[in-house]
């Protein structure tokens, strides 16, 4: 591990000013992914800037009916909190399905949405790997891709986004507050992170410096109310998603009036199905209208192939997953 | 023959050091870090094989806290073990990728750790090949990992095959395993006035002992005195332990210290080999089965040779007149396998147990009905009558228990709440062995009968069950037992390994008391002393020695996403005396819960670009959660054994896992219709059949 200096600003303010100073230093929140690979050396910056004391631990109403998470807020606390167990389903559900007891304790809000993938490449300085750097290849076309994307990657990076939270606040329509040298800035979440096209290297549209300060909740619609997340992994508990699904739908005398699908587990980055929703909107909720919807959303697939494990699977688990979890939102069995 | 008097033996005794452990006061091997303490670094081959032509270690050494950085050019000269996992830093060949090449002692870990990263191995690759091929050459080898013949034959298989009724013929595969015990490898070595004092994570601190007085010429003492799980990987020692006490030797008097890392678990400690298992069964219309094949192809390394005897125990399990097992091995320039719970039991249990479930299919038969035909009368390739033999009761009784008769055999029958649901059994066996060469001492001292062994408790209670055991021999109380275990400071053990320490160190203390009451009969003076070798069984060849199992599963797959989840599974075996309850119900379960993870979970993906195994952590290389785990029950049947030891104990450490993985697939089929003859059984399993 490379030496490190640690700071510990008094004002958000001053922890950007301190990054972008220093393009090799970072912030560091609840740790979870961040000390990881400082040990594995995936990373190796020059200085860590804590924001735990200064990003907000509390969430607030907000005068459009929704609420401001604010970015130091624990995973814990945040899938507890009762205004958002009642009114955002999809966001406690999504965190529960995350991690561990002990890591939701320590990761943050604002954490959550900037870890990294864990593309095993990527991980591991040892293999060549375009998220860690540029000048290298992806090894995980040809190798282990079992865990990869289907949607939207690049020749360069075929990684996955892990976090769970994100998949549901995309499919919520989240907004994220950021603290930039320029100033605050609001950025619609699914425009937040990115698909990984000749920069595998940026997870987010976030420059060096930009502290997410806070993650607003819009107003819950009927269909936010009746939302759930639904996770497929390998084991039943503890396990990065093979796919999974954040839904939220409202269907009125058998017809969908409001449906939102965001998919984890596919793509770099949550992965909004516009395409599906179009599809959906005004018809039938019946299980063949959900398969032909999700069918039309997966008409851009590539799945990867590879003697270690591709990943073609995820188009029949992306299917299944999406529809059991409207069939079960629409009062079916999931 | 009849088994000593039980008292103690099959109470629940409390495990001994079990508050010690839960308040976190046991100290294990890397846990005791004395003032002065050098922490070890290791540098790491990254390719697979090749020469290393040049280390620079400049910039290590300069780097503030380093004390010395060792390599090949100047390790001290290694004696010779006879194993090449041994010969660390002892020139130039690189056989792994993990190969220890050189290793950082410095004042404090990151500065270790940071040296390490600056050294640099030049290196003259050559080409190597790190993915198992089963269709590779292959070679016979000499004989398999536990010592077994690599071929049986008994008949004419082929021929026999060719004229039965029904035949089934299936490949199955197992792949790579790791064992991943709780507590990574340890060691603490210190050099004090040329005596080697180590501190290690070790299944037998004896054979510890032994290797490194080999290695190193010296007088050694072992401290082992708990261990966070072994399951064989801490059996024999490896490079990482001989590395530590290497580089210990360069700063006499100053302890070093050694810990592996999660990800160098998976480097340098061993594994359980990849297998394909080529079956074949042909049976008479009736179920009678005509012949057995088990055909096996497995990885090994180059430079170490282990074949996984996985076509072993279908040496011993159904009757049936022509019969064959075969081993072929692959070399790899991968680290050497070693011994993994059941090894060759385990993986070899898959094939031949959804093989025969394949059969039951096809001739339309109960799958119990058609073992219980085939159950042999005496041991089908030497002849031994069994000394006991509880196959058939553990099936029926486990049947019973579990239900079976109300499910209708058909697959593909039972949709709850959107999962297909249901159940299969699969069978197993594991040899009941003693080893040789564990001495017990008897000393009356202050009112107790101190009671020393050189064994080893990794977690399976041999502490207590040993105080047990003793007490039940010299007729007292455990509370007037002391024992004395875990290190060479006590008389010699056998390793915990073979499921057969509690059968070897038993009987020695059996032995050992026998000759304390007979010198001194039941009211002895302070200081008096009696000890025993242990005594030779005199029914080892007389009679075959086995414990068994049946192993029933429910299992549910998901009907839109082909997750598959295990509601439920009972083990019954037939294992002799339970001298523990409470410990043994624990150790079967806990080999149950091995058998579901091996099941659904467990591989190691070697990328054979780089060499090494990809998903090299515990978020890659999945072990069953919490949450997995769901109904797991282990029973066991009335068996009185009089020939396997005193106790009337056959092993239970190994029994747990064996079956498991088979009556799962099996489950999975009667679930779903969809044959799984790979491991792991995950979603994409079921989401590719089309039968979703």
């Amino acid at each position: 591990m490379r030496p490190f200096t640690y700071a510990r600003p008094d004002a958000a303010a001053d922890a950007v000013a301190t990054l972008a100073a220093d393009p090799d230093a970072r912030f560091l929140a609840g740790g979870t992914n961040l000390l990881d690979h400082l040990k594995l050396g995936v990373v190796e910056p020059t200085q860590l800037v804590d924001v735990t004391g200064i990003t907000s631990t509390e969430i607030t109403e907000l005068d459009d009916g929704g609420l401001r998470i604010g970015a130091g807020v624990p995973n814990s606390d945040l899938a507890a909190d009762p205004r958002v167990r009642e009114r955002y389903p999809a966001v406690a559900a999504a965190i529960l399905a995350g991690a561990s007891g002990q890591l939701r304790n320590m990761a943050s809000t604002g954490g959550n949405l900037l870890q990294r993938t864990r593309c095993a490449y990527f991980a591991d300085p040892t293999t060549p790997c375009t998220k860690r750097d540029l000048s290298q290849g992806c090894s995980a076309r040809g190798g282990w891709a079992r865990y990869h994307a289907i949607l939207g990657a690049s020749e360069h990076c075929i990684a996955t986004h892990p976090s769970d939270l994100a998949v549901a606040l995309v499919a919520l329509d989240a907004q994220v507050q950021v603290l930039g040298a320029d100033g605050a800035r609001t950025i619609p979440i699914a425009a937040f992170h990115r698909l990984p096209g000749d920069d595998p290297t940026r997870d987010t549209v976030l420059a060096h410096g930009d502290l997410v300060t806070a993650v607003d909740l819009p107003a819950p619609t009927p269909a936010v109310a009746n939302s759930t997340y639904r996770k497929v992994r390998d084991r039943a508990s503890y396990a990065f998603a093979l796919v999974s699904a954040a839904v939220a739908l409202e269907v009125r005398e058998g017809t969908v009036v409001d449906v939102r699908i965001a998919l984890g587990g596919v793509a770099h980055k949550p992965w909004r199905a516009t395409t599906a929703e179009a599809a959906l909107r005004g018809r039938p909720a019946t299980d063949d209208e959900f398969r032909a919807a999700i069918a039309a959303e997966l008409e851009a697939a590539e799945p990867v192939e590879s003697p270690l494990g591709g990943n073609a699977y995820k188009i029949p688990l992306v299917t299944g997953t999406v529809v059991s979890t409207l069939r079960g939102l629409a009062g079916g069995v999931a | 023959m009849t088994t000593m008097d039980a008292r103690s033996m099959g109470t629940s005794v409390r495990r001994i050091e079990g508050p010690d452990k839960v308040t976190g006061t046991a100290a294990y091997a890397g846990d005791t870090v004395a003032a002065g303490t050098l922490v070890l670094h290791p540098v790491q081959a990254t390719v697979a094989r090749g020469e290393i032509t040049a280390i620079d270690t400049s910039a290590a050494e300069a780097v503030p806290g380093v004390v010395a950085v060792l390599t090949h050019r100047d390790a001290p000269r290694l004696g010779d073990t006879g194993d090449p996992e041994h010969r660390v830093l002892q020139g130039t060949t690189i056989h792994h990728r993990g190969q220890f090449v050189a290793a950082v002692l410095a004042e404090h870990a990151e500065a270790a750790a940071e040296a390490a990263r600056l050294v640099v191995v030049s290196v003259d690759e050559a080409p190597s090949t790190t993915g198992f091929d089963p269709d590779a050459e292959a070679y016979t080898p000499a004989a398999l990992g536990n010592g077994q013949q690599a071929d049986t034959l008994v008949g004419d298989p082929d021929a026999a095959l060719a004229a039965a009724p029904v035949v089934v013929r299936a490949s199955y595969s197992t792949p790579m395993e790791h064992h991943n015990p709780m507590e990574p490898h340890a060691t603490t070595a210190t050099w004090i006035d040329g005596r080697l004092e180590v501190r290690e994570a070790s299944q037998g601190a004896e054979l510890a002992r032994q290797t490194l007085a080999t290695l190193f010429d010296a007088e050694v003492t072992v401290r082992s005195p708990h261990v966070g799980g072994g399951f064989g990987t801490k059996g024999f020692l490896h490079a990482g332990t001989v590395l530590t006490v290497l580089a210990a030797r360069t700063v006499p008097g100053r302890p070093v210290r050694f810990a592996l890392g999660r990800r160098q678990m998976f480097e340098t400690v061993g594994y359980r080999p990849a297998t394909v298992q080529h079956m074949a069964l042909g049976a008479a219309a009736d179920g009678r089965l005509e012949v057995v094949a088990h055909d096996v192809v497995g990885a090994t390394a180059r430079y170490k040779e282990f074949v996984e005897p996985a076509g072993g125990s279908t040496r011993s399990m159904y009757a049936a007149p022509h019969r064959r097992t075969s081993h072929r091995a692959v070399p790899l320039d991968l680290d050497a396998p070693t011994y993994m719970r059941a090894p060759g039991e385990a993986p070899g249990s898959f094939g031949l147990e959804c093989a025969v479930d394949e059969l039951a299919v096809a001739l339309d038969l109960d799958p119990i009905e058609l073992r219980v035909r085939n159950e042999p009368d005496v041991h089908p390739e030497n002849g031994l009558p069994f000394s006991s033999r509880g196959l058939v009761e553990c099936l029926r009784t486990g049947a019973e228990r579990f239900g079976w008769s109300s499910w209708d055999r058909a697959p593909r029958r039972r949709l709850v709440d959107g999962w297909w649901h249901g159940v299969g059994v699969g069978c197993g066996t594991f040899p009941a062995f003693r080893m040789p060469g564990s001495t017990a001492e008897i000393t009356f001292t202050g009112g107790r009968y101190v009671v020393a062994i050189g064994a080893a408790d990794i977690g399976q209670g041999a502490r207590t069950v040993l105080t047990q055991i003793a007490a039940d021999a010299l007729g007292v109380d455990v509370d007037s037992i002391a024992v004395e275990i875990g290190s060479t400071q006590v008389p010699v053990g056998s390793i915990a390994g073979g499921s057969a320490g509690t059968a070897s160190w038993g009987s020695t203390v059996v032995e050992a008391a026998d000759r304390f009451r007979d010198k001194y009969g039941d009211a002895p003076d302070e200081g008096d002393h009696a000890d025993a070798a242990t005594p030779d069984n005199p029914w080892a060849e007389e009679y075959a020695m086995a414990a068994y199992c049946a192993q029933f599963a429910e299992v549910a797959v998901h009907a839109d996403t082909g997750e598959i989840r295990v509601p439920r599974l009972l083990g019954m075996f037939g294992v002799g005396r339970i001298l523990n309850p409470t410990l043994g119900r624990s150790q079967l379960q806990g080999g149950m819960v091995w058998g579901l993870s091996m099941a659904l979970h467990e591989e190691s993906v070697v990328d054979p670009r780089f060499g090494e195994v990809i998903n090299h952590d515990l978020a890659g290389y999945h072990v069953a959660a919490n949450a997995d785990v769901r109904v797991v029950e282990a029973e066991w049947i009335d068996e009185d054994d009089a020939y396997v030891n005193p106790m009337g104990a056959k092993g239970i450490g190994e029994i747990g896992i064996v079956g498991v993985a088979a009556a799962i697939a099996n489950a999975a089929y009667h679930a779903t219709g969809v044959r799984v003859r790979s491991l792991p059984i995950t979603c994409d399993d079921f989401l590719t059949s089309g039968l979703l």
